[in-house]
């Protein structure tokens, strides 16, 4: 089967088959790669037939501008990420021979941050031309983000030499906060494993790492102050992360411009922290007395409020994000119920029967305590949907399926910023080619103001860990998760999944090539280099 | 008896008892009886050289202050018996494990136990198909029914027909070469699995055309042909000629009895376009039933396999569609609504194969392996002689969404459940019981370098996969 491609078109698309705008599939028809093209695809993206060689051994990256650590490190990973991969060598029959490439021009305009923000400018301009090549940016971020762009655009022709074509590409992200969710608690994922996701991430341009750490099943964060969490809570002494580790962790997300947002969440999904922890969570009651059951964490106890404080001045510290998530999800009542203690406090605090004040109650309580330690907070959108009059810096994450174009209205009409997961749960596997779905979610799918639109500032795509360990996390996640990457990443109207098969495609191969096992999601097809466990990473 | 498949499973697994590092587990024994330095494996019968289709696999292990003795009468049952015995051995330190006084008498309900892959769809390298026969060989599957080729891909190098792999296959690296092929056979024959390939046709064989001139049917509209192609062309005979020489080749190259001639789902529609189909179809008197044209391939085909010296396997619709086929024919059953189906092929008298309910790569979210342990090949209305047909079962992890990038960890330890509807008795089917089981069996297999996933929800195994461990 012969694989031509038209290099230097912006329609590289072979042997698709769609009808009515809607892809279907066709078992006996693959999907074909395109060559050379970027994922997610920029703003502005134009190519001229203008070939220009490079030899591996004659090219560098050169910082015309500002320069730190993060940039540097940067140069050195894309040197083996471009060169250092054994890949298929394709023929070259270039139209138009324009000269070689000795270096890529990176010029940053601003000082290095020294850690990714939320809003920090990864915007960039690439220009490949018989001037050279040159990516200008405000700053490192985006010069991350141009980097990988170009390393996209390089092609393998021979064992030393690689083609790019002429090409401009104006490019900033359309969404602010485009995450993925890793949960450590119901599966342990080792170290090794979440930095290779990292390196995964950054190559499709996510900038959030939201790390879903504990929950009831498991605690596998190794506390300073309350080490008795992770003995007790963990798996066992193996399924745990060190406060090394984590800094590990912080720091290789860093250099890949990902922010680490930790979600500790409660007063619900916190089984595992009542361990240790003396009287945190409530007893439950059955025939007016305690019956060994546990439920959430008991809001009525100012112990409670003492721990909290003082584990959450020990996260501040380890997370430099500035947001940590906190949660608020799925709080069951029923335990509260059942306990006379709280039923007094209730009473007390005047709520009736009405536990949603309670659990408003405990929230508010909480982000009171972060705030304090100077955090902001994202939580899950329960609190909101309660009722509960939360602080307008509040982030709130839409993940319940239900109606949830319907919640992302409601929560930008009372004037929270809000992140959309419910549409991007990569963990609900079905048989088929899924992913369209996934590209055809947009955040901004509702009827609301132009004010309302900008408060959703993202989304998030989800691994929940039920089903999901070192075994399968990476083939289950890659490469779906850049489907949503480039739905946070690009324009609006870059939405024709049948357009972007052949880019998706080729940007399943070339993870393949630099080390990842992204499976298949285009139905029958084939890679020019497969994946093998003996590749080096 | 011993030969080199004894000699080579006691290498393997002194490796894969001993060799694998394990979470050391606390040793309180209520009783110490004493220390172990052998395994006496003792085979009655001269070794075969293959498996084959009801060879015995019955063993009998007993480990007692006398010592440990496997007792045997092929090699086969001391495979399967030293898989057992591997399983029951638990570390306790570096170099000290332990295991329990046992008596186990054991053999297979069914003599064909398989599990498919499919390597034209996405191709898999052979080191995969290899981790795969090996965990296999742990579950005591003894069949690998090879889905080689099909109409997207055609890996399969013929020496007869060089160019079906040149033009057919999705590369030239997407290959099978004939050392390759003979690999993956000595691999499978040394852990007791037969191979048995499978070339369907007269569908699913878009990929033969791209060489074989005129192999195909031509598709026609309006009068012309339109540049598609539709099924092997029945009419010609030709297609016989190549079918012969192809075969006879398969049949050198695969060392098994048994090759699989498929025959499934195949569409008329091209067929029917065919003026020169349309003139054979007058020639023979077939009217307008074009069931009596494929039932008329599939008995050329099946005379010509026959004639090499074959016994074949089928997909069901050869049979559903009314082909008289030979007495000794295995059919399988893929199709829903197997429950009457069995009785229906069974009840015609042919040595039957399950896999409908045993679709491992039709993947949902959630614990779906109960669904695969409660479907029983016998679950349908028939005699007893009926039942006694049913030979086993295969699972198939068909290949349009896996490659070498997930196959291991969507096949494992999923197929292990089936490995057991079909080895163990028939009242060993509570899923809550087996739960435990399953658990210790993936987080062992985890241990033995198989990414075999999580199929019981949130949990742990002591030490989890790793791709830095060595295999």
């Amino acid at each position: 089967m012969a694989r031509t491609f038209a290099l230097f078109h912006f329609a590289c698309i072979v042997g698709l088959v769609f009808s009515n705008g809607e892809y279907r599939e066709r078992e006996t028809v693959s999907v074909t790669a395109s060559n050379g093209m970027p994922w997610p695809m920029p703003q502005q993206y134009s190519s001229t037939s203008d070939t220009f060689t490079i030899n591996r051994n004659a090219f560098k990256f050169r910082a015309t501008g500002q320069s730190c650590d993060i940039l540097s490190s940067a140069f050195f990973r894309y040197q083996t990420i471009i060169f250092g991969f054994r890949e298929e060598v394709l023929k070259f029959h270039p139209k138009f021979k324009a000269g070689s490439l000795t270096e890529l021009d990176v010029n940053v305009k601003n000082k290095c941050d020294q850690y990714p923000y939320l809003g920090m400018d990864e915007s960039y301009n690439l220009t490949i031309s018989s001037s050279g090549a040159t990516l200008n940016s405000n700053s490192v971020w985006g010069a991350l983000r141009g980097i990988e762009t170009f390393s996209q655009l390089v092609l393998q022709r021979s064992k030393d030499m690689f083609t790019v074509n002429g090409t401009t590409i104006v490019d900033y992200p359309r969404f602010q906060h485009r995450g993925l969710l890793l949960d450590t608690s119901r599966h342990f994922l080792d170290v090794s494993i979440i930095k290779q996701n990292l390196l995964a991430m950054s190559q499709s341009k996510f900038n959030v790492f939201h790390w879903h750490i504990v929950d009831d099943q498991s605690f596998p964060y190794t506390s300073n102050n309350f080490p008795d969490m992770a003995t007790m809570g963990a798996y066992d002494s193996k399924h745990i992360y060190t406060q090394d580790q984590i800094a590990e962790i912080i720091e290789f997300a860093r250099i890949l411009g990902i922010r680490v947002i930790p979600e500790f969440d409660s007063p619900g999904h916190s089984q595992s922290w009542g361990k240790s922890i003396k009287d945190l969570l409530t007893k439950c009651y059955s025939s007016g007395k305690p019956n060994g059951q546990y439920g959430p964490i008991d809001p009525s106890l100012e112990t409670s409020y003492g721990f909290l404080s003082k584990f959450f001045a020990e996260i501040a510290k380890v997370f430099p994000d500035h947001y940590v998530h906190l949660g608020g999800d799925e709080v069951n009542f029923d335990c509260w119920k059942s306990n006379p203690n709280i039923t007094a406090f209730m009473k007390q605090k005047d709520f009736g029967t009405d536990y949603a004040k309670l659990e408003e109650y405990y929230m508010q309580r909480l982000l009171e305590i972060v705030s304090g330690v100077k955090k902001g907070y994202m939580i899950w959108q329960e609190v909101v949907d309660n009722g509960a009059k939360i602080s307008k810096e509040t982030i709130v994450e839409i993940y319940k399926n239900e109606a949830y174009m319907y919640h992302v209205f409601l929560t930008t009409l009372k004037g929270y910023r809000t992140v959309l997961q419910a549409c991007w749960y990569l963990d609900l596997i079905k048989y088929g080619v899924q992913w369209p779905a996934f590209y055809s979610c947009d955040p901004h799918d509702f009827f609301g103001t132009a004010e309302q639109k900008k408060l959703v500032i993202g989304g998030e795509t989800c691994m929940w860990g039920e089903y999901v360990d070192n075994t399968n996390v990476l083939s289950r996640t890659w490469p779906r998760a850049s489907v949503v990457a480039e739905r946070l990443w690009s324009a609006q109207n870059v939405k024709d999944a049948n357009a972007a098969a052949p880019r998706l495609e080729e940007h399943r191969c070339r993870m393949i090539k630099r080390g990842f096992p992204a499976e298949a999601v285009n139905g029958p097809g084939y890679c020019f280099q497969e994946y093998s466990i003996h590749e080096p990473v």
